[in-house]
């Protein structure tokens, strides 16, 4: 039957917690690019485990992890823009019909990214090292990993730095505003599509400094991405489209159901925890939690 | 028989904090030719999504011919007989014209019938009417804007309404283009429809309305016969801003 | 367009002929080894065009369906012996149910948010079964196949036959579907689903019908793959290979006709095996997704959009 131990589960919601602030992290990239843009980036979680590997290729010339993950940010923000510029121009100006084909095509990008860290790197689990991977914290009877902690802080500063320039700078506002009436804002003599092609910029930019995060907390494979797939699609919709405090509020509950489950039923079922809550998102309300 | 043919009482919508529809209610009566007006964003096209039932109502009641409907889906509506135009055309462009009738044919006045060439006969005879029957094999995707709203209009008449919505039907056309739109609407509320026209074009409005109601920020500014509602110094201030 | 109905059924007897023809001529039983396989994608191709292609409803999840139908026939098999077409009809029924249910739950939302519902099918799928003791597990369960029916020598053969009929089967479905009013209606979903609702289309009944339809069809096309590979685990069986194959084909071929998803499956499938036997499966799994990023981009209505592209050039230079 179920073991109970009080211990154990303050245990797992510490550890939950820290998981969700990683998950909420992780998918804030996606919260932007779909949720505020539209854009159906099923591809994001392949983005983000190209990220993760580039970070090991990098870790193999002796970068840390988090500098790698900085350095990689502006590259992958010029991906970004490239990416969306092509999306725009192949799908998304030819109007609605287009969305089953904008839906393949990244489909077919997370096939060819997949496959392509396959040949590049071996189906094998790759791994990164740093001071902070390997130790642990006691807290009590408590022993937190370290590097979920540095993965909690980068998290936290991502997500506050992210959300603030949303809120606060001219051209943050202008992507929230782009988001909600998009002929408003062309009315106002802004370009709607540069504006959006910056958004997703950024949100690829995040997108590698999630994926150092995820080869931080753990060892990466190219079929990770299938598995995140549920994960940040659950963070998105449980949040509501567009809501970055909805993100980190999902992030938790993911995080901490998903902790609970590992901890009362094992490892077989906690790749489960995400897609049955999407699925229970999906069900009851669509919208989320703070949802337009 | 009742005479109201469409009862709206103390409806509201909300999308998130914005308040788009505050307790609006109005009767239509059958038969009736109703003109809809009111600025940009004041929610005429939100009354009537809530109307076809594109949009759930927030609150109050909708009755047609004396039956609630606001729970139904909308394709439940327009088969009780409620029919409208899209404000942006919106034809199914893999089809041809006369495909595009087919459809509200199938689905609502032939459902259940197995004699598929009185559907496409009909669909072509609508056409006629409309004066797109030379277009009938012409894909929907290839119509110019004037032929896009007759289209709207004929999709709409498939699917033999007993009230017909139109949403900004003669947006864009020119005087002649605007006429001919005129005169169709009038033909068929003269064979028993009753419509209830939004429109931005004045004098269009006042020509075929025997009813107007100005809407602003989702309330109910003024109602009453055509001149009326346009000398009213509200509708006007609604028009030109405070 | 009208249903020429002779030409059809005439093309289904004459390739079921030549089915017939290979079984009594052809002796390497790996030619229906691998004829299976291509008849079996075009089965999944044609059911998942049937939501995908003619509504507009992206399902990333055919493996799921697909999955449930094999595990299906383990079940009857290990329970109670039962025969192959027993086996079919049952897939057919479980994974119709998924279909519908799956369908009801999501299909009121946006065609993305089915898409991704669709993924989490295949994994919840896989992870219900892996941790079912009864059908094997994580470990899966090997199973015996029994004597194949006369006039047939090999069960492999006899698989071969029984995977051409499904494959006529479902193609005069799709067909049907296609040519009727469901079909219409259905392409007046993907066109515009406000005008089709404005029009009196159930959109939420077709969209449901639609799914439960395809679903059954991917069912049918796993029931026989236990017997076929004799040899059921979760991790091949929810493969998200079958998804892919599915999607593809699909879309290389061409979904606005019925014949897009079976050009599509022969070709497509045709190329997978000889690229897994002489390269790799990864390359194969690359090929098949550069293919799809293709053809999205730039061949937007497929193989078939292309010929039929291709054959009014023709006519247009003859006129002249």
């Amino acid at each position: 039957m179920l073991s109970f131990s009080f211990e154990l589960l303050l245990e797992s919601i510490v550890f939950g917690v820290l998981l969700g602030c990683f998950y909420a992290a992780v998918s804030i990239g996606l919260s932007v690019a779909f949720g505020l843009l539209d854009v159906p980036h099923v591809a994001h979680p392949a983005v983000m485990v190209f990220g993760a590997y580039c970070t090991y290729f990098l870790g193999r010339y002796g970068w840390d992890p988090i500098v790698a993950g900085l350095a990689l940010m502006p590259v992958f923000f010029l991906l970004g823009m490239a990416l969306y510029r092509f999306y725009y121009e192949a799908f998304e100006k030819r109007g609605a019909e287009a969305g089953v084909r904008g839906l393949a095509f990244f489909f077919g990008l997370t096939l060819i990214i997949e496959v392509g860290l396959i040949l590049a790197f071996g189906v094998d689990q790759r791994m990164v090292e740093a001071d902070y991977i390997g130790k642990s914290l006691a807290i009590g009877e408590m022993r937190i990993p370290f590097r979920m902690l540095v993965a909690f802080g980068v998290a936290v500063a991502l997500t506050t730095g992210l959300t603030l320039y949303l809120s606060r700078t001219f051209t943050g506002r202008a992507i929230k505003a782009v988001a909600q009436d998009e002929p408003a804002l062309r009315l106002m003599g802004a370009n709607p599509v540069r504006i959006k092609q910056w958004a997703f910029g950024i949100a690829t930019a995040v997108t590698a400094l999630a994926g150092a995060m995820l080869i931080i907390v753990g060892p990466v494979e190219p079929s990770l991405d299938r598995v995140y797939i549920g994960r940040t699609f659950a963070v998105v919709v449980l949040a509501g489209l567009g809501s970055m405090t909805g993100t980190v509020a999902a992030g938790l509950i993911l995080g901490i159901s998903e902790s609970i489950v590992l901890m009362q039923f094992g490892a077989s079922w906690a790749p489960a925890v995400a897609f049955g809550l999407l699925l229970i998102v999906l069900g009851i309300r669509p919208q989320g939690l703070f949802g337009r | 028989m009742s005479d109201t043919l469409l009862r709206v009482a103390g409806v509201s919508k909300h999308f998130g904090g914005f308040t788009a529809l505050d307790q609006v209610s109005v009767d239509i009566r059958r038969g009736e030719r109703f003109g809809l007006i009111g600025p940009n964003g004041s929610g005429k096209t939100t009354l009537i999504n809530c109307v076809s039932g594109a949009l759930r109502n927030d609150g109050g009641s909708i009755e047609f011919e004396g039956r609630e409907i606001s729970r139904l889906p909308a394709y439940r509506r327009t088969r009780l007989g409620i029919a409208r135009s899209f404000q942006i055309p919106r034809p199914f462009k893999s089809m041809s014209v006369l495909e595009n009738l087919v459809v509200p044919l199938e689905y609502v006045a032939h459902r259940g019938s197995l004699h598929t060439s009185d559907t496409w006969a009909e669909a072509l005879e609508i056409l006629r009417r409309i004066g797109l029957a030379d277009k009938a094999e012409t894909p929907s995707n290839r119509l110019t804007q004037v032929e896009l709203r007759k289209l709207e209009l004929a999709r709409a008449m498939a699917a033999r309404p007993r009230l017909l919505i139109s949403d900004e039907a003669m947006a864009g056309l020119s005087p002649t283009e605007v006429d001919e739109i005129l005169a169709i609407m009038l033909q068929l509320n003269e064979s028993g429809i009753t419509i209830i026209m939004i429109e931005h074009i004045m004098h269009a409005v006042m020509r075929f309305s025997q009813r107007v109601m100005c809407l602003d920020a989702g309330k109910i500014v003024c109602e009453g016969a055509p001149t009326e509602v346009v000398k009213n110094p509200d509708v006007q201030r609604a028009y030109l801003g405070a | 367009m009208k249903a020429r109905g002779a030409g059809f059924w005439i093309g289904a007897a004459v390739a079921l002929g030549l089915a017939g023809f290979a079984t009594g001529t052809i002796k390497n039983e790996y030619f229906f080894f691998a004829a299976y396989i291509v008849l079996m994608y075009v089965v999944l191709a044609t059911a998942w065009n049937i939501l995908g292609g003619y509504a507009g409803y992206v399902n990333f999840g055919t493996a799921a369906f697909f999955g449930v139908g094999a595990y299906t026939s383990v079940v009857l098999i290990q329970s109670i012996g039962a025969p192959l077409a027993v086996q079919i009809l049952a897939a057919a029924a479980m994974s119709g149910l998924l279909g519908f249910g799956t369908g009801l739950l999501t299909l009121r939302l946006r065609g993305i948010f089915f898409a991704i519902a669709t993924v989490a099918l295949i994994v919840i799928m896989e992870t219900v079964f892996i941790n079912w003791r009864y059908v094997g597990g994580a470990t899966g369960v090997q199973l015996l196949r029994p004597a194949p029916i006369a006039p047939f020598e090999s069960y492999t053969k006899m698989l071969f036959v029984v995977m051409a009929l499904m494959a006529v089967a479902a193609v005069a479905i799709a067909r049907y579907i296609e040519t009727s009013w469901i079909g219409r209606g259905l392409r007046a979903i993907r066109d515009s689903e406000e005008a089709a609702e404005s029009c009196g289309v159930p959109t939420l009944r077709l969209k449901v019908f639609a799914c439960t339809v395809s679903g059954a069809l991917m069912g049918a096309a796993g029931a026989p793959m236990p017997m076929y590979l004799q040899f059921v685990e979760p991790a091949s069986t929810f493969n998200l290979n079958y998804s892919i194959g599915a999607l593809a084909s699909a879309m290389v071929g061409g979904t606005a006709h019925w014949l897009g998803p079976v050009i599509g499956a022969l070709l497509l499938s045709s190329i997978q095996q000889i690229v897994t036997v002489t390269i790799s499966n990864e390359v194969n799994v690359l090929v098949v997704g550069v293919l799809l990023v293709v053809f999205v981009v730039g061949a937007p209505e497929g193989i078939l959009g292309l010929l039929v592209r291709l054959r009014r050039r023709v006519a247009a230079l003859v006129s002249r």
